[in-house]
């Protein structure tokens, strides 16, 4: 291409540039908080996670039981109308097996890999998936379409958030 | 549509890198400058510019759009940021192209940067909050868990193997190895990623794009202007975007429903009846291997669950029926985040000029693409181009 023509700039640095001070560097560790309020649907959501139990918002008009619950309905564009239980049981959609921290640290020799996955709650509409994390189970043993249950945590040690399910497990 | 004809006369990219010495700005400078030098047209002539730029996380800089915009050409002219994560690059001419198909503007600079490496110890970590804040984020998810899921989705709904996809991996770094702005070009085999680390299974170390510092800029045009200045425009013929819900947990991840409307709106402006036989060179998002597939699929290029098989079979190889990623990818060129949507279209415009050297596919492109796909597997950008 235009290879001859061009003198493609960027000037790549090694680690030990860094290190050795020849390119010098700023640093700041900024040490923001938030705290971000629960809103309408997802503050019941919450609240009912804390009672030990997964609830669901339904619009009458596609008839969609969709969680996490909504006020409003995506499609239909319009308020839902109803709260409705749904289970705490449900079905492995997809999963990985993780070796990795959020920060892309990796976790450490003898820890146990996270197992995330995407759960189709029952009693939800169909395809209505939620991410958590699963538990006692193996993970050579977690299959797609296994059906797994929350566990939850002990009614005092629970806040009122999604980590009140400590994870779901293979029924 | 009442809209003009808008047409890409320039290109400019830096090199792609872990991590570059050069400021954001001053990289975007470097990409600027080389696009606006490689048209014969200096900032005189820009009537506005389009910045993308993804989350100001990476970079640590609060409204990074206004402090990278003078080495973007935005000093004392109209400049927009648009942004939609990771689709932001191809987004980005899409906007550029507004700004001269209504008439606003005859000539348009288009710049997008990324300057990942100020993110420590790892960027990584600052795509936790595109996670929902309170019913993911408790939950500490790693920006790769999204992708391992739905990469387990998509090979299970049509039972592709993790060999099937490497290909990809294979294919993209080799291509980059021709490409002199190329981060990570290298010659690996199918086994190499297979082998490679696991991180979240079924996603190993080599079946990702790094994370990159760059650049990388277009000028856009009206009609007339173009046919002032060049014997070679490229025009943009077909635009499409379009968003899914961000409860994505909620819907089918094995197939991207928003990249095929996106391209369905493209394609529907640029006359497109038959994607599969009329587009002759693509750049698909592929910042995971499998993702290549998965656009191709959404982009209507091929069949659901086909993509593995065209790849198998050499199509999408450089001298196949339909390239793709002849650039290298994100995988073999590197991914900083904006940058690398725009580099997609600097390739194809270089593609159907028939100037990009060593990686130029054979018989005379006419019709090409290029797509970016961003934020919680739930946008897609489109844009077709054509000589």
């Amino acid at each position: 291409m235009n290879n001859k023509k061009y003198d493609f700039k960027g000037t790549p640095l090694r680690g030990s540039d860094i290190k050795e001070k020849k390119v010098l560097t700023t640093s700041w560790r900024p040490n923001l908080q938030y705290a971000w309020d629960d809103g309408v649907a997802i503050g019941r959501y919450l609240k009912e996670l804390k009672n030990g139990k997964i609830i669901a918002r339904k619009c009458n008009k596609c008839e969609r039981i969709m969680i996490p619950p909504r006020m409003f309905c995506e499609l239909c564009f319009r308020a839902t109308d109803e709260w409705v239980y749904v289970e705490n049981t449900g079905v492995i959609n997809t999963f990985s097996i993780s070796y990795v921290h959020w920060d892309a640290k990796r976790i450490k020799e003898g820890e146990k890999p996270f197992i995330p996955a995407v759960i189709e709650i029952d009693g939800a509409s169909e395809g209505m998936g939620i991410l958590h994390v699963l538990g006692e189970v193996d993970p050579e043993d977690v299959k797609s379409g296994m059906r797994v249950k929350a566990v939850w945590k002990s009614p005092e040690e629970r806040i009122g958030a999604i980590t009140d399910i400590k994870y779901f497990k293979p029924i | 549509m009442g809209m003009r004809r808008v047409a890409i006369v320039g290109a400019g990219l830096t090199k792609f890198v872990r991590r570059a010495q050069e400021t954001g700005k001053e990289l975007a400078y470097e990409a600027a400058k080389m696009a606006l030098d490689s048209c014969e047209l200096t900032l005189e002539d820009v009537g506005c510019v389009s910045l993308g730029t993804a989350p100001d996380a990476f970079d640590g800089v609060h409204m990074k759009g206004e402090y990278l915009s003078d080495g973007a050409g935005g000093w004392r002219k109209p400049v927009m940021r648009p942004y939609v994560g990771g689709g932001t690059g191809v987004f980005n001419a899409i906007h550029g192209w507004f700004h001269v198909a209504s008439g606003l503007f005859d000539i348009c600079l288009v710049v997008a940067e990324e300057k990942m490496s100020s993110c420590y110890p790892h960027p990584a970590g600052a795509f936790l909050t595109i996670f929902d804040h309170t019913t993911e984020q408790p939950l500490k998810p790693n920006l790769i868990w999204i992708f391992a899921l739905e990469m387990r989705r998509y090979m299970e709904t049509y039972g592709i193997s993790h060999r099937d996809i490497a290909l990809v991996s294979v294919k993209n770094k080799k291509n980059a190895m021709d490409h002199p702005c190329a981060q990570i070009p290298q010659e690996i085999t199918v086994d190499d990623v297979l082998n490679s680390e696991v991180l979240a299974d079924p996603v190993h170390r080599l079946d990702i794009s790094p994370t990159s510092d760059g650049a990388a800029a277009l000028v856009l045009v009206a009609e007339h202007i173009a046919k002032k200045i060049t014997d070679k425009p490229v025009w943009i013929d077909g635009v499409g975007w379009n968003v899914d819900t961000a409860y994505w947990a909620t819907r089918d991840l094995c197939y991207p429903r928003y990249v095929e409307k996106a391209a369905r709106m493209a394609y529907e402006m640029a006359g497109i009846k038959e994607p599969h036989k009329e587009i002759q060179v693509a750049e698909p998002y592929d910042p995971f291997d499998y993702k290549e597939l998965h656009h191709m699929e959404g982009l209507l290029l091929c069949g659901k669950g086909e993509a593995p098989r065209l790849t198998a079979e050499g199509v999408t190889a450089r001298d196949g029926n339909l390239p793709t990623c002849p650039s290298g990818g994100l995988l073999g060129v590197g991914n900083p985040i904006a940058a690398s949507g725009v580099m997609k279209i600097c390739e194809i415009f270089w593609q159907l000029r028939g100037e990009a050297g060593k990686r130029q596919v054979p018989g005379k492109p006419k019709v090409g693409l290029a797509q970016a796909w961003g934020d919680l597997m739930q946008v897609g950008t489109v844009i077709v181009m054509k000589v």
